[in-house]
């Protein structure tokens, strides 16, 4: 076909959203459209499952040729049928580029499919320049590397959630083509027993509706240090939270994080003291309205998306920041 | 149960890091290395089963001379041997090639266990553990924060989006990447600092494993990342610092 293929996801966990398309893959559909239109070529969405009748109608009432992959073997995710099944469909349509959301569960197979077909997924893309030259973050996102394949085969990418955006993606007056592909698949081919998910430990700590966060992490340095950024959420009135070594360690529980395998927030204020913003944190707040960041480093990744900064130690600027917000609230 | 557990060596967390001269890779000179946080979790997840169940854990990890003092460190924790894969140009490979000379290297111990963390804190890739179960033909699974040995195989927990998880089961060998959080880490004891010294480290060289190192893709150019937003920094002393945000929090962001 040597044109891009989409492969777009399900919501798997997150209640009412559950068994919809999730919106990183209509994101990664966007980076699609980018890709195709740069080198004048066609776009594909391939949707893969055991059910998947009503999603391809979905996806091809915004005009965009949708193949379903579809397998009673694929009713549930796992890494073994995903990587079969993907791997020939790829084989049979022979795409320039795979486009993919960066989720974990692109994560549990891509670079498998990838390895399966003598490819490199390059992951966690964040921009695409002409050539393609794909952007993805290092260093905890201190550095950006432009990559490039130097392969004859498909190209493999997936897409940070919130690098594109997914707006133009909008209804077509007629409805593009849906393909039927079944793979061949076979139950002992399939290694892995998936279990439900699950939610953990029951969330005390509602950080989606709050209004303004105080957020600590790693540079608190110990559990006992804590209260002073309590104190200063006290007298903000706002919801303490964490990025994820915090709770690791265990000095908060694990409903205070904030991020990837935390909650998503976007409150009115965030306030983050002592966290460096790793690409994990930052994808669970950068929605926010108003970024604060008090941090030692001036590199620290987490000013890129600041709207205040102050450089210094924490602990010096957090008694001093808690006693002015006392003064001026009086 | 017979684990061997991939780590990398990375700069330390806190590390000033610097584009070199050729654009293409950091400046490594005067940088302080440290063992890959998620990869301390997958050694305290395989010293843990070999508490429980018995056995040997091994470490590998490719890089040059420099990554012997990691390995040092996760022998001095409890790893009973280790095989260092002598390699100068890691940085030209990409995640297939690196992970071709850990399955090499893996491969004759015959494991009933390989695992790795899920991510390096350097190049953020998050593939390598993922790829070597592909090489190696075994099952797989990631994001793992909980290990159990049943009668057949594994039950593990691995860890979904949002604050969701999933349990799931696997014949062994297989390969996990760990997630991190899973385990307290522990730290190395004065007595098992001094046992490391005596415990085996394998060098192999890249060159005797001969793998294809021809990498499919390419880092061609390290960048400083451009600003999203412009930040307005307030300088002085943390209290002067400190009355200029509030104030800000009052009338501008109108919070208080």
């Amino acid at each position: 076909m040597s044109g891009i293929l989409v492969v777009l996801e399900l919501q798997t966990t997150s209640g009412q959203r559950a068994g919809r398309i999730s919106r990183i893959s209509w994101e990664a559909l966007a980076a699609g459209q980018k890709l195709a239109a740069a080198q004048s070529l066609n776009i594909t969405a391939a949707i893969v499952g055991a059910d998947t009748e009503s999603l391809a109608a979905e996806i091809a009432a915004k005009g965009i040729a949708t193949i379903r992959v579809d397998h009673p073997l694929l009713a549930q995710y796992t890494p073994d049928g995903f990587t079969l099944a993907l791997q020939q469909l790829i084989q049979s349509e022979s795409p320039t580029q795979v486009v993919f959301p960066h989720t974990y569960q692109v994560r549990d197979y891509a670079p498998a499919l990838a390895a399966r077909l003598n490819q490199v997924l390059i992951s966690d893309v964040v921009d695409i320049a002409p050539g393609p030259v794909f952007t993805r973050q290092l260093m905890q996102g201190r550095l950006n590397g432009n990559y490039r394949s130097t392969g004859t085969g498909p190209c493999l990418i997936s897409v940070q959630a919130g690098a594109f955006r997914a707006e133009s993606t909008e209804s077509a007056t007629t409805p593009a083509e849906i393909k039927t592909f079944t793979p061949t698949i076979e139950a002992a081919q399939i290694r892995t027993i998936p279990g439900e998910p699950f939610r953990g430990s029951s969330q005390s700590v509602d950080l989606g509706s709050a209004q303004l966060i105080v957020s600590v992490g790693r540079g608190i340095k110990e559990a006992e240090n804590i209260p002073i950024v309590q104190e200063l959420a006290n007298a903000l009135g706002a919801e303490l939270a964490a990025s994820r070594p915090i709770c690791d360690n265990g000095w908060l529980s694990m409903d205070h994080q904030v991020g990837s395998s935390g909650q998503t927030v976007s409150p009115k204020l965030y306030l983050a003291v002592g966290i460096s913003g790793a690409i994990q944190h930052l994808v669970g707040m950068k929605g926010s309205q108003c970024i604060v960041a008090i941090n030692k480093d001036p590199d620290a990744p987490i000013f890129e998306i600041a709207d205040y900064g102050i450089v210094g130690d924490l602990f010096e600027v957090v008694p001093a920041l808690t006693a002015a917000i006392k003064a001026a609230k009086q | 149960m017979k684990i061997v557990v991939a780590i990398k060596q990375v700069p330390e967390r806190d590390a000033q890091v610097r584009i070199n001269p050729s654009g293409k890779w950091i400046e490594e000179s005067g940088l302080q290395y440290a063992l890959n946080e998620s990869d301390a979790y997958a050694l305290e997840e395989a010293l843990q089963l070999k508490e429980k169940h018995g056995g040997e854990v091994i470490v590998v990890s490719a890089g040059p001379e420099r990554v012997g003092q990691t390995i040092r460190e996760a022998l001095a924790k409890g790893a009973d041997r280790a095989i260092h894969i002598d390699c100068d140009d890691l940085g030209n490979r990409d995640a297939l090639g690196v992970a071709r000379l850990l399955a090499a290297a893996v491969k004759p111990e015959n494991p009933d266990l390989v695992l790795t963390g899920l991510q390096s804190e350097d190049l953020g890739l998050g593939q390598t553990g993922v790829i070597v179960a592909e090489l190696l033909n075994l099952p797989h699974a990631t994001l793992i924060l909980h290990v159990e040995k049943t009668e057949t195989g594994l039950t593990v927990k691995r860890e979904l989006e949002e604050g969701w998880f999933q349990t799931i089961d696997l014949p062994t060998p297989a390969v996990l990447t760990i997630q991190s959080g899973g385990n307290k880490l522990r730290y190395a004891t004065l007595m098992g600092i001094k046992r490391a010294k005596t415990k085996e480290v394998r060098r192999v060289t890249a060159a005797e494993l001969a793998v294809d190192a021809t990498p499919v893709v390419i880092l061609d150019q390290i960048l400083l990342p451009h600003k999203q937003k412009s930040t307005q920094m307030l300088p002085g002393s943390p209290k002067e610092a400190a009355a200029a945000l509030a104030e800000k929090l009052k009338f501008e962001v109108r919070v208080l």
